[in-house]
C-alpha cells in the first residue's frame, strides 16, 4: 500500500472512528462501510473534514446482493455504493451502505450535501427500488413511463414481463405479457477459488 | 384589456423533443416559460435506455466489451478502454507497453473525433451551418483510421482485457473509383492512405492544427457565436464540484483536474501536453476548452507515433497479454498445441473468469470522467457493472444552467454539454 493510501486509512480512522463498520484497501482503491444510522453523519464528515475533503460524488448505485456467489451471500441484500473523489487531496473512497431492511428499503439521501446525488439515487430507486429519505424528487428516471417494477433486482428477468406493439384495431400502442422465450447462450458458472487464477497457470 | 385581464398570464410548459434536431438524440426536456425566459427544465431521459448494465450480467466479460461502444457512440474506444481497465485491475494482467501507447492514442484520436462532433453540432444548433462541413470532413479521416484497426469505423471492439485485438495495419482502405468519384478525386484521396496507418496519422497531425485554425476563424472572434454562448450557462467552480462535474465542463468552470495528469493511467504520465482551463464557466469558456484540448490532443497522438514507428527498436512487441487465461493465444500457437487449444476453446465457450471482488476504473473520457464499477462473484460473467457516464450529472444540471435564460438559450446549453443519449441513458 503506498504512502498516500495508508494517509487516507489512517486519516479516515481518525475522523469517522467507531463509524466505519468495514475498511478494506483492495489495489489501490480504499472502500469502506458504514451502518445506515451512521451514513448521513459519515458523507457530511467525508465531505468538510480537513483531512479528507471529498468534494465531489462521482457516482452513487444500488447493488443486488442476492445472487452473489450462486447463494453464497450471507447477509442484507441491497446496498448503495457511492464512490467519492477529492480534486483538492487527489484521492478516491468508496463508500458502501446497506439498506437495513429487506422488505423495505430506506436509506437517508445525500442529495443536501452533494447535489449531483440527486439523479443517481432516482436511478437507484428506478433500477432497485430503494428509497432514499429527505430527496426532494425521488421520480423514476430511466424507465418507460408507468413502468411497474425495479429492473435490476437479480428475480427480475432479463426479458421482463410485458412488451409493447402496436395494436392496428385499437390504433393505439398496447402492452401485453412476453411472447419471447428466455434463452442463455453461455450459462453462469462460478468455479472453486483458484480455478483459472492469473498466475496459477 | 384591464389589469385584471393581464394578471391572468400564465407560465406556459412546452415539450421540447424527443425528436427535436437540438436535443442530439432521444431527449425530452419540458420548460416551463415565463414569457421567454426559462422558469424550470426538467429534462426526461431513459428513451434510449438498453440497460446495457443489465446485459453485461448476462454476458462474459469478452462478450460486453462490443456494448460499450454502444453507450457514448462518438468515443467508442474511450468506452471500452475504461472497461478493460476495470476488467484489468480485477485480474491483475499486466498490459504490454505497445498496447498502452497504442490505446493512449487510439484515446486521442477519440478525443479529437468527440470534439469535432461536439463543436461542429453546437456550432450547427445555434446558427452557423458551415462549421458541421469542416469539421466532418475531418471526422472522416479519423473515422478511415477507425476502419483500419479494427475493421469498423464506429462500433469498433478494438480494445480487449489485456491489450488491443490485433497489431496496427501496414496499410491503409483505400477509395475506390465509382460513378460518384472520379479517378481525380480518388487519386487525391488516396495520396495520403499510400503508407501505413501511422503515416497516414503522421499525415493528419501536420494537417490537423491548420484545420483548427479555421474552425477558429469561423467562430472564436465570431460576433454571433460570442453573443449566443459568452455568460450562457455559467457554473461556478463550487457548484461545478456540487453537481459533480468532470471533463471540459469542469475544466470550463477553472479547475484544473484531468485524469490523465492527475492520477495517470497506461503511459499518459510519459506525454508532454498541456490542460487547458477556463475563467468564467460559461459555453463559450467551454468551447475555447474543447479547441485547445484538440491541439494537445493531437500533440500526443504525434508523441504515440514516434513511440510506436517500428524502426525504432522500443516500439516492438506485443499487444495483448500472453497469459492465455485471458487472452486468446495466436492462431499458429493455438493449431500446433494441445494446451493452447484448450485455452482458445476454454475462452470463447466459456470465457474468462475473474476473480471476486470489486473494481472502479475511470478514464478522461472526452466528455468527463467515465467510469466503470465491476463487481465479480468469480465467474465467468459480471456481477453487477455499473457505468458511470460523464453526460449523467451534466445533464442533470441543466435545470441550473438554464434557469433564467431565454428558450433560445436552451440549445446552446444543450450542445455545451456535450450530449450523448447513448451515453447518459445507457
Amino acid at each position: 500500500m503506498s504512502a498516500r493510501l495508508e494517509t487516507l486509512c489512517q486519516n479516515l480512522q481518525n475522523t469517522l472512528g467507531e463509524r466505519i463498520r468495514d475498511i478494506k484497501t483492495v489495489a489501490g482503491e480504499v472502500t469502506i462501510e458504514v451502518a445506515a444510522e451512521h451514513y448521513l453523519d459519515a458523507a457530511r464528515l467525508l465531505r468538510d473534514h480537513p483531512d479528507l475533503r471529498f468534494e465531489q460524488l462521482i457516482d452513487l448505485t444500488g447493488v443486488d446482493y442476492s445472487a452473489w456467489g450462486e447463494g453464497a451471500w450471507q447477509g442484507l441484500r441491497f446496498a448503495a455504493v457511492c464512490h467519492l473523489t477529492s480534486v483538492s487531496k487527489n484521492w478516491r473512497l468508496r463508500l458502501r451502505v446497506f439498506a437495513p431492511d429487506d422488505g423495505f428499503l430506506v436509506l437517508p439521501s445525500v442529495v443536501g450535501l452533494w447535489n449531483s446525488a440527486n439523479w443517481y439515487e432516482r436511478e437507484a430507486f428506478d433500477l432497485y427500488g430503494i428509497l432514499f429519505e429527505g430527496h426532494p424528487d425521488l421520480r423514476r428516471i430511466l424507465s418507460d413511463y408507468g413502468f411497474v417494477g425495479h429492473p435490476f433486482r437479480k428475480d427480475f428477468p432479463i426479458s421482463g414481463y410485458v412488451e409493447m406493439r402496436y395494436d392496428p384495431e385499437q390504433k393505439r400502442v398496447v402492452y401485453q405479457p412476453v411472447s419471447i422465450e428466455p434463452r442463455e447462450n453461455t450459462p453462469r458458472i462460478v468455479r472453486e477459488d483458484s480455478y483459472g487464477d492469473v498466475g496459477h497457470g | 384589456m384591464g389589469t385584471s385581464d393581464m394578471a391572468e398570464i400564465r407560465n406556459y410548459t412546452i415539450n421540447f423533443g424527443p425528436q427535436h434536431p437540438a436535443a442530439h438524440g432521444v431527449l425530452r426536456l419540458v420548460l416551463e416559460l415565463d414569457g421567454e425566459v426559462i422558469v424550470r427544465a426538467d429534462p426526461h431521459i431513459g428513451l434510449l435506455h438498453r440497460a446495457t448494465e443489465k446485459l453485461a450480467e448476462t454476458k462474459t466479460w469478452l462478450q460486453t466489451v462490443p456494448y460499450l461502444d454502444r453507450l457514448d457512440y462518438v468515443s467508442m474506444m474511450c468506452n471500452e478502454h475504461a472497461y478493460c481497465l476495470a476488467v484489468e485491475k480485477l485480474l491483475g494482467v499486466e498490459v504490454p507497453l505497445r498496447a498502452q501507447y497504442i490505446r493512449v492514442m487510439m484515446d486521442e484520436v477519440t478525443r479529437i473525433l468527440n470534439h469535432l462532433l461536439n463543436i461542429g453540432t453546437h456550432a450547427l444548433d445555434i446558427g452557423a451551418m458551415t462549421m458541421v462541413l469542416y469539421t466532418f470532413r475531418e471526422r472522416e479521416d479519423l473515422m478511415d483510421a477507425y476502419e483500419a484497426v479494427s475493421g469498423a469505423r464506429l462500433h469498433a471492439a478494438y480494445y480487449r482485457p489485456g491489450g488491443v485485438y490485433r497489431d496496427l495495419p501496414d496499410r491503409m482502405p483505400q477509395y475506390v473509383e465509382n460513378k460518384f468519384k472520379n479517378a481525380e478525386t480518388v487519386r487525391r484521396l488516396n495520396e495520403a492512405r499510400q503508407g501505413s496507418l501511422l503515416d497516414f496519422l503522421e499525415d493528419f497531425t501536420k494537417r490537423f492544427p491548420a484545420y483548427v485554425d479555421e474552425y477558429e476563424t469561423l467562430l472564436t472572434d465570431n460576433r454571433i457565436w460570442k453573443q449566443r454562448t459568452v455568460g450562457i450557462g455559467v457554473v461556478s467552480p463550487e457548484r461545478a464540484l456540487q453537481l459533480g462535474f468532470t471533463g471540459p465542463m469542469l475544466r470550463g468552470s477553472g479547475i484544473e483536474w484531468d485524469l490523465r495528469k492527475k492520477q495517470p493511467y497506461e503511459v499518459y504520465d510519459r506525454m508532454a501536453f498541456d490542460v487547458p482551463v477556463g475563467v468564467n464557466g460559461d459555453c463559450y469558456d467551454r468551447y475555447l476548452v474543447r479547441i485547445e484540448e484538440m491541439r494537445q490532443a493531437n500533440r500526443i497522438v504525434r508523441q504515440c507515433i514516434d513511440w510506436l514507428r517500428h524502426d525504432s527498436a522500443k516500439g516492438a512487441g506485443p499487444v495483448i497479454t500472453d497469459n492465455h487465461k485471458v487472452a486468446p493465444p495466436p492462431r499458429e500457437k493455438m493449431k500446433a498445441s494441445m494446451e493452447e487449444l484448450i485455452h482458445h476453446f476454454k475462452l470463447f465457450t466459456e470465457g474468462m473468469h475473474v476473480p471476486p471482488g470489486e473494481a472502479y476504473a475511470a478514464i478522461e473520457h472526452p466528455k468527463g470522467e467515465f467510469g466503470v464499477y465491476a463487481i465479480s462473484d468469480g465467474g465467468n460473467k459480471p456481477y453487477r457493472i455499473k457505468l458511470r457516464s460523464p453526460g449523467f450529472p451534466h445533464l442533470a444540471a441543466t435545470d441550473e444552467m438554464a434557469k433564467g435564460h431565454m428558450i433560445a438559450d436552451a440549445t446552446a446549453i444543450i450542445g455545451t454539454i456535450d450530449l450523448v443519449l447513448g451515453d447518459t441513458d445507457r
